[in-house]
């Protein structure tokens, strides 16, 4: 099978399990609305400040669901052996890196729409380029995903995963968070020109570690 | 004639523990091999190294003139493991899971819908794995190897879990194996039921191998790394 028809049926795998559990419908979605909320409470109810921190919050609430997403793309292969019998498949580990990173980034687009509805209800944001949100949303996006599939892997095999997933990964997802924000500041109330040097920041740090995960993954995947 | 699997003093290291001290082993093309021996001799351990899940510390190993020491992938393709675990999604459906397995070893899902008929699991075919009995998920690891098509079938306790029906089926398949162009390597304790499908019993202590089953090979394939057997079995009556 090609690389191409193997990353489909990881990412299909994958897709397939969330769809059939619901978790990321059931628990992340309502987690990453909570955190707005809680967000909105903790702040003020002046929506003139909640407009202008919208971005950051937006992207917080993002990328703690994301940390329950990427602890879910490997412990559901932890159930039953599982990861055995993907290991002993001889599906290449670039394959099951890509696989995974699509299927947890489709899931965070899913959740970026639905949370981007609570920040225009909840906080009362302008848009003024959508253009700029949908693309700065999916450069963060496969950079958000690549990182945590790849980071995610180092923990996978431990105990400590819950824990250690989260220290290893948010300070390395720093320019995404910088940079997404940033961008989105610009397309929601700002000066859209200003929002490209950001999106092409996370563009060059999707495609980085993207790059890294096809090389190191595979190594990371047998020894975990 | 090169063997299929060549172990040549393979040390296994889990953690600092030796859980292989040095195995021997050739399995020739078409053979059975049963590997028995006390709980926590090192027959898991000795399968997967076979699988190349566990990596060899030291000596050298080769499976399908692949070095293990070299590379531990190159030769899953051709192999099953039927371990402890089902190595199945606990969301998916007995099919789901069946097809997965034959379409990510290569194979076409029809694989994975032939394996789901040959152990009789039509009826749970679209009941999710963690809906399962016990046997039922026995039977679907059997069905997930055989969905791979294997040339090397490697069995750690098949027995466990399955009930009257199913052990005549699980005969079956390791019977036919060779008929089938597969190799046999079996780890268990059920001596009564495998020792008539075995063609050589190799009896693993302390992370060794020896012994000889039937007789008649010219030379003890297996042995300790020292040479000298540390059991032999004699060939059941």
């Amino acid at each position: 099978m090609s690389l191409a028809g193997e990353v489909r049926l990881v990412a299909g795998k994958d897709l397939r399990i969330e769809a059939r559990s619901r978790v990321t419908l059931a628990q992340v979605l309502p987690f990453g609305g909570i955190v707005l909320l809680l967000f909105a409470f903790a702040l003020d109810p002046d929506r003139g400040r909640l407009a202008a921190v919208a971005p950051g919050l937006f992207w917080v609430a993002v990328l703690l669901a994301a940390l329950l997403a990427i602890g879910r793309s490997f412990a559901i292969e932890q159930q039953n052996g599982a990861r055995d019998g993907l290991r002993l498949s001889g599906i290449d580990g670039a394959a099951v890196f890509l696989g995974k990173t699509i299927a947890v980034a489709a899931q965070l687009l899913l959740l970026e729409v639905v949370l981007g509805f609570g920040v225009a209800v909840l906080y009362g944001v302008d848009v003024t380029s959508v253009v700029v949100l949908v693309v700065a949303g999916v450069a963060a996006t496969a950079g958000l995903a690549a990182t945590g599939t790849l980071f995610g892997v180092l923990a996978a095999g431990l105990r400590t995963r819950e824990t250690l997933l989260p220290l290893l990964l948010l300070p390395v997802i720093t320019p995404v968070m910088l940079g997404a924000t940033r961008a989105f500041e610009s397309g929601l109330g700002g000066e859209p020109a200003e929002a490209w040097p950001w999106i092409a920041l996370l563009g060059a740090f999707a495609v980085l570690y993207l790059s890294v995960g096809v090389l190191a993954f595979g190594p990371l995947w047998e020894d975990s | 004639m090169v063997p299929l699997v060549r172990l040549r003093s393979v040390v296994c290291l889990l953690g600092r523990f030796p859980a292989l001290a040095g195995v021997d082993l050739d399995v020739a093309s078409g053979e059975i091999v049963l590997l028995t021996g006390p709980n926590g001799a090192g027959k898991s351990t000795l399968l997967r190294v076979l699988a190349g899940l566990l990596p060899i510390h030291r000596g050298d190993a080769e499976v399908f003139g692949h070095d293990l020491g070299v590379d531990r992938r190159a030769h899953r393709r051709d192999l099953a493991l039927v371990g402890h675990e089902t190595s199945c999604y606990d969301d998916l459906t007995t099919r789901e899971n069946l097809r997965f397995a034959a379409r990510a070893s290569g194979r076409d899902a029809a694989a994975g819908d032939a394996a789901l008929e040959r152990l009789d699991l039509t009826g749970q075919a679209d009941v999710a794995h963690g809906r399962l009995s016990a046997g039922q998920r026995r039977r679907l690891a059997l069905a997930v190897a055989l969905a791979r098509d294997p040339k090397l079938l490697l069995l750690d306790e098949p027995h466990a879990g399955l009930d009257a029906e199913g052990r005549v089926l699980l005969a079956e398949i390791v019977a036919g194996a060779p008929d089938e162009g597969r190799t046999v390597v079996l780890a268990s304790h059920e001596l009564d039921l495998t020792r008539p499908l075995a063609t050589r019993e190799v009896v693993v202590v302390g992370g060794r191998a020896s012994g000889r089953f039937p007789p008649p090979a010219p030379d003890p394939v297996v042995s300790g790394v020292d040479g000298a057997p540390t059991a032999v079995v004699e060939p059941a009556p």
